[in-house]
């Protein structure tokens, strides 16, 4: 392929050539066990503590507080069920939303069918969870409270300072699935009342098959992964140093250009977004207009299926995604786009685009131009678009 | 999983080049299948003079392989008599397009309803028997939904 325009940022980033760079040594030299009692092994200790203390640095957490899992859903799934296990005491009552990655509501399904009970909140219309219901649905057996920081769908940013002073005036643990907003968005722990964290390596130009779950030192929660000693016996498994040191470097990168991303890729965005809003007609813009990632466009083309979309946008050397990567050989539409009111006609033609600094202005003008040509193609197929022709005649 | 690393070359030259786009004034019969909530509506044209099918026409609603078995289908029936393109069955789209993946199966069924729906247009209208030809199941139901 000549050219690669590359637009599914939410669904994993490059790693970064100083990533690599700074995780490349522990995959050679420094390969020591960090457990390992040497000094050789302390190297490797070393990296892995210096990681952590990156990570709590933008967090606002303290380095005990940080746990290096897996990846993204591990994290979600050890929160949801450790929670639920160490809490069950005081109730078996958990409330998240409609809107979760499914690394949540599947989690929470399988709670369910262990006797828990769960409430998925509403969300309006741009996709932002309902407060009022949020209050009214907690109860004295409520033990947690998740919800995601930001949409990986449509990109809406979540009222998570709100959501956590609510939980907290209630006595009720607070756990954000913030995959998508971490290193992207300013997040300090205490001041948004988060009890517990998830977040992913490979989303902020680090590497994949590492991740972390934040864990505030007053929540008492089980190990998720039994075995060695590792991560204060609450994590089992040898350090994956590599991983670790690319997810730190990662974050320290992502903190330190944080301001000066956002406002390009802000630029970028709402240049995309007008551009497709104001050349191509029957097109909607989902989720919020202005409470979102800087990264994320999602639009829905009336009378047009996403997959034909997507296809033809690689032949055009553009990646782009229809809903999440994850349900891709489901047949229903997305679950976000349902729960924010679209119907199943409008929600099947979704598209998601999500840039990074990295796009140009003219990659911008690029794909508006060959969106507007191939929505027009697929629509003179549509029988959905020849009926609307008709009607409107 | 990529979809696209799964569909055959034929599938995907019938999806980026589809054949016989568009609609056919006066249709002998017209049939439309599948339902907007799942995501794929077909609706196929026939012109039939003298009990063969001269020209067929669709338009769809759908994924690659909607699109991809609609233009085959189109192109298996063009020419033969309303009996012979009972024989264009799903199975026969198919294996024109050399096969399709597992979860793109029912593509080729509405392509096989949307036939048989257009056929069943024409005999109501013109009161021909054709054999073997039962009403299709239109389950275009959810088109508002």
């Amino acid at each position: 392929m000549e050219q690669l325009i590359y637009m599914d940022n939410a669904a994993t980033t490059p790693v970064k050539p100083e990533v690599f760079e700074a995780m490349r040594p522990y995959f050679t030299e420094v390969f020591g066990n960090a457990s390992g009692i040497y000094r050789f092994a302390g190297k490797a200790a070393k990296a892995v503590s210096d990681a952590r203390d990156i990570v709590a640095d933008f967090l606002g957490a303290k380095s005990k507080e940080i746990y290096f899992t897996g990846g993204g859903s591990e994290s979600d799934n050890w929160a949801l069920k450790a929670v639920a296990e160490a809490y069950e005491k005081k109730g078996k009552h958990i409330i998240t939303s409609k809107i979760e990655h499914h690394a949540i509501l599947h989690t929470c399904e399988y709670l369910e069918k262990k006797g828990y009970e769960v409430t998925y909140l509403d969300v309006d219309e741009y996709g932002v969870v309902d407060l009022e219901q949020l209050k009214r649905s907690i109860r004295p057996d409520t033990i947690l409270i998740s919800i995601m920081f930001a949409n990986n769908e449509i990109g809406t940013i979540e009222p998570i300072r709100e959501i956590g002073e609510i939980a907290h005036e209630r006595g009720v643990l607070f756990h954000t699935d913030a995959v998508q907003a971490y290193g992207h968005e300013e997040i300090n722990v205490d001041e948004l009342h988060i009890d517990l964290l998830s977040a992913s390596g490979h989303k902020i130009n680090g590497p994949k098959g590492v991740g972390i779950l934040y864990i505030r030192e007053s929540v008492k929660i089980g190990s998720f992964i039994h075995g060695g000693a590792q991560e204060r016996g609450r994590r089992a498994g040898t350090y994956n140093t590599p991983g670790i040191v690319g997810f730190g470097e990662a974050t320290r990168l992502a903190k330190e250009h944080l301001a000066e991303r956002k406002a390009k890729e802000t630029a970028l965005r709402d240049k995309l977004i007008q551009g497709v809003l104001e050349q191509i007609p029957y097109a909607r813009l989902n989720g919020h207009p202005t409470k979102r990632l800087s990264n994320n466009a999602n639009f829905c083309f009336r009378f047009i299926e996403g997959e034909s979309l997507l296809i033809l946008l690689d032949q055009n050397g553009i990646c782009g995604s229809s809903g999440s990567a994850c349900t891709s050989g489901a047949l229903d539409p997305s679950h976000v786009l349902l729960a924010i009111g679209l119907p199943h006609e409008i929600a099947h033609g979704s598209l998601r685009l999500t840039i990074s600094e990295e796009n140009t202005e003219e990659e911008i003008d690029y794909v508006v131009g060959k969106l507007k040509e191939i929505v027009g193609r697929l629509r003179s197929l549509s029988p959905l678009y020849e009926d609307f022709v008709k009607e409107s005649k | 999983m990529s979809q696209v690393a799964e569909y055959s070359e034929k599938v995907m030259d019938h999806f980026a080049n589809p054949r016989n786009v568009g609609e056919i004034e006066n249709a002998s019969g017209v049939g439309t299948v599948g339902n907007a909530k799942c995501g794929d509506i077909m609706r196929m044209y026939l012109d039939i003079q003298d009990n063969v099918i001269r020209d067929a026409k669709f338009k769809t609603f759908g994924c690659g392989a909607a699109i991809a078995t609609s233009s085959m289908a189109t192109e298996l029936v063009k020419g033969k008599t309303v009996e012979e393109a009972m024989t264009v069955t799903n199975k026969a789209v198919m294996e024109a397009l050399d096969g399709l993946p597992p979860v793109k199966i029912h593509c080729s069924l509405l392509a096989e309803e949307a036939i048989h729906a257009a056929l069943w247009n024409y005999a109501e209208k013109t009161g021909v028997k054709i054999p073997g030809l039962e009403k299709p199941v239109t389950d275009i139901g959810e088109k508002e939904a």
